[in-house]
């Protein structure tokens, strides 16, 4: 099995990532100007339905309900999409679905040398499979036409945002990379001039290329339509102008009916952009005679996705709609930017799938990269709550690492065998704690604990702790109530 | 087997073992997901059009309004007078009432090459349906509101909406479509815009650069 999620395997632990990110202050400006951009245009759109509430029990219910029944949701999806003229494949993992990807692109476009050219919109499900790097390791050249796509690839860049994945750059170095990319000699630094560059660039491909890639927001079971959520048009292009089009689902983007979509397109909108709907939403049903591609495939994913639906904590993370409001409302997320999550799936979304996806084999360290202020919950379109998730997980992590023996002798383990033998015991925790006032004073700057040696260096790197008190709650009410008892006599 | 027939059996018993076993049909199970979120608008039909009007301008629309039997082709030629526009597009099945004289008109019949498409100027379609509350048209691509290229390469789309096809809310737009059949369909509220760089909000990035529609009144 290779379930991939982005570069994770390679990736260093959050901690490290965050660390560098935090000392980059371009970056960081960047990133805190878009969420907030984006965080007041939600809070004004949110406001202005009196249903959010209702919406969002909608929105969670449906997904609830969609995953308790995948497989008869699957497989009507299938049905209807195939009598329409398209035709379900189905992968396991990241190299099935590349593979499959790269022998039909092969089979409809050849393998003559100069190599076979693709058109992509935006999709986090084939960067979540690394698909750009097996296409090209295969002779197949994908172009990118999401603007902010555009960036990154041509940037050799990761995205740092699951909607806005270039929201780490700003105009001046996009224009830098632009220039190089399009070998232009001159061109202005303004938002207009730099989409103007990129709409003449790519409106060459969009009439040339005759292989479309994409991923898809919705899969209808009901009547087989597929769902794209789009703004610039680019996804628009991509469905419409090749004569192949290959659409890539995880299988928990699968919806029961068309009227569903009425939930789903009001919820996802106005979270993701503060909109009160997106520009375009293409939404087609296997082949059309005449109008767009005259062969349609599509993959359904798996890689990781099943592995999720035994527990219903964990199940939950699959009602994601990738709206990326958690990210903008996230503390972590502000100040790291998305790299540092080492996936791309960043965020309080990212924090919870990327480490399940992979049955928690890599990027151990996300479900700590959050403060558990709750603010991912409150935003979430589709009710998912991730701080419940982030502890389950962290619980996860512990068992895990005990279970290993130099996880059972790690010093914070015996720390915590030994604070749990003491909170079941009084007596000795008594002890302990009249034993650590007295122990501590060699460590008091002033009325606070300066920095701890060791393990514990962690916690006072960046604060002051307060000391234990040398007379304990518990010594307090035993002489309170022996002077009352005095009083009364 | 082939490898995906293989991969197929095994993701959906991979599906089937992992859940907990239902006792109820997904049918059963399905009819019990609540949807206590509005369905229907509450405006009155003048104050709904305001509504939409008011949506189309907030997206860099342009908006006009016909009274039943008035000139739509007036208003036609008058949008495309305003930038000088003369090679203009109709689907097959458009109402040659609605189209002005005296252009250079590429009807899609028999069906355009791409490159007449793209150099056409505009194009000019009516819609299947209209959301007030999201300033949203949906078209349902076929003879009458043509195939999806025409309203995609020319920079820009007229749209004609009858006003008994605009609906205040997004569920009884969904409505009105469930059952219409596989017909592609294209929403578009507003002009192609992107706000990648720097959250400045761009128009005309790959789509049509300009929408205008033309309310019918009733
Ligand atoms: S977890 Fe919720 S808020 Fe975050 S991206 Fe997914 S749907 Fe949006």
């Amino acid at each position: 099995m290779s379930v991939r999620v982005g570069k994770t395997a390679t990736a260093p632990a959050f901690p490290v990532a965050a660390k560098k990110a935090m000392q980059d202050d371009q970056l960081r400006r960047n990133v805190h100007h878009a969420t907030s951009v984006i965080r007041g245009k939600r809070e004004l759109r949110v406001a202005e339905m009196p249903d959010w509430q209702r919406l969002r029990d909608a929105g969670h219910a449906i997904k609830d309900h969609t995953l308790l029944y995948l497989d008869h949701y699957l497989e009507m999806f299938e049905r209807n999409c195939e009598r329409a003229g398209g035709k379900v494949h189905w992968a396991r993992d990241a190299d099935e679905a590349n593979a499959i990807a790269i022998q039909l692109i092969q089979r409809y476009g050849g393998t003559e040398a100069g190599g076979i050219e693709a058109i992509k919109v935006k999709t986090m499900t084939s960067d979540e499979v690394q698909m750009n790097p097996a296409l090209e390791a295969a002779g197949i050249h994908p172009y990118e036409t999401d603007l902010a796509d555009m960036i990154v690839q041509m940037g050799e860049d990761q995205p740092s945002h699951i909607v806005v994945p270039a929201l780490h750059k700003n105009r001046h170095q996009i224009r830098e990379i632009f220039i190089k990319k399009m070998e232009l000699d001159s061109l202005g630094d303004q938002p207009a001039d730099l989409a103007d560059a990129a709409r003449v660039y790519l409106r060459e491909k969009f009439l040339r290329v005759k292989i479309g890639i994409s991923g898809a927001n919705y899969a209808i079971a009901e009547t087989g339509a597929v769902c794209v959520v789009e703004s610039e048009g680019n996804g628009r292009m991509c469905l419409t102008m090749p004569d192949v089009l290959i659409t890539l689902i995880g299988i928990e983007k699968v919806i029961p009916t068309f009227r569903d979509l009425d939930t789903f397109l009001q919820l996802l909108p106005r979270s993701a952009t503060g909109e009160r709907m997106n520009p375009y939403n293409s939404l087609w049903t296997g082949v059309h005679p005449g109008d767009g591609p005259q062969a349609f495939h599509v993959i359904l994913l798996d890689n990781g996705r099943t592995e999720l639906l035994e527990n219903e904590r964990e199940r939950e993370t699959l009602d994601c709609i990738r709206c990326g409001a958690c990210l903008n409302a996230c503390p972590v997320y502000r100040e790291t930017g998305g790299h540092a999550y080492g996936s791309i799936y960043s965020g309080p979304i990212g924090a919870i799938l990327s480490p399940q996806l992979q049955s928690m084999e890599h990027s151990r360290s996300l479900p700590y990269a959050s403060s558990l202020c709750g603010a991912c919950y409150e935003v979430c379109p589709v009710k998912i709550n991730i701080p419940e998730t982030l502890i389950h997980l962290r619980g996860r992590v512990v068992r895990e690492n005990q279970e290993t023996f130099l996880g059972s002798i790690a010093p914070e383990n015996l720390g915590m065998q030994l604070a749990a033998h003491l909170f079941t015991h009084p007596d000795e925790y008594e002890m302990a704690q009249s034993l650590a006032a007295i122990g501590q004073k060699p460590l008091m700057r002033g009325d606070l604990i300066g920095p701890l040696p060791g393990l514990l260096g962690g916690w006072t790197k960046f604060r002051d702790l307060a000391p234990i008190p040398s007379q304990s709650f518990r010594d307090w009410w035993k002489s309170r109530e022996k002077q009352q008892h005095k009083e009364a006599r | 087997m082939s490898e995906s027939g293989t991969a197929r059996a095994e993701i959906l018993r991979r599906i089937r073992t992992k859940l907990p076993p239902q006792t109820e049909s997904a049918a059963a199970s399905y009819a019990r997901v609540p949807r206590e979120y509005t369905q229907c608008g509450s405006l009155d039909h003048e104050a709904m059009i305001d509504l939409l009007i008011d949506r189309l301008v907030d997206y860099d629309s342009d908006v006009l309004r016909v009274p039943k039997g008035g000139d739509v082709s007036g208003a036609v030629a008058g949008l495309l007078a305003k930038k000088g526009e003369t090679r203009l597009i109709v689907p097959p099945q458009v109402d040659p009432a609605w189209v002005p004289a005296g252009l250079d008109l590429l009807p899609d019949t028999p069906p355009l090459k791409t490159d007449a498409i793209e150099g056409a100027q505009a194009v000019l379609t009516p819609c299947e349906v209209a959301v007030a509350s999201t300033g949203t048209i949906i078209l349902k691509h076929g003879p009458v509101q043509g195939r999806r290229v025409l309203t995609l390469l020319p920079d820009h789309h007229i749209c004609i909406v009858r006003e008994d096809q605009v609906v205040e809310s997004v569920p009884e737009a969904f409505a009105r479509l469930t059952g219409t059949g596989d017909a592609p369909l294209t929403t578009i509220s507003g002009p192609s815009a992107t706000a990648d760089i720097e959250m400045t909000r761009i128009r005309g990035v790959h789509g049509p650069r300009r929408l205008s529609v033309i309310l019918i009144g009733l």
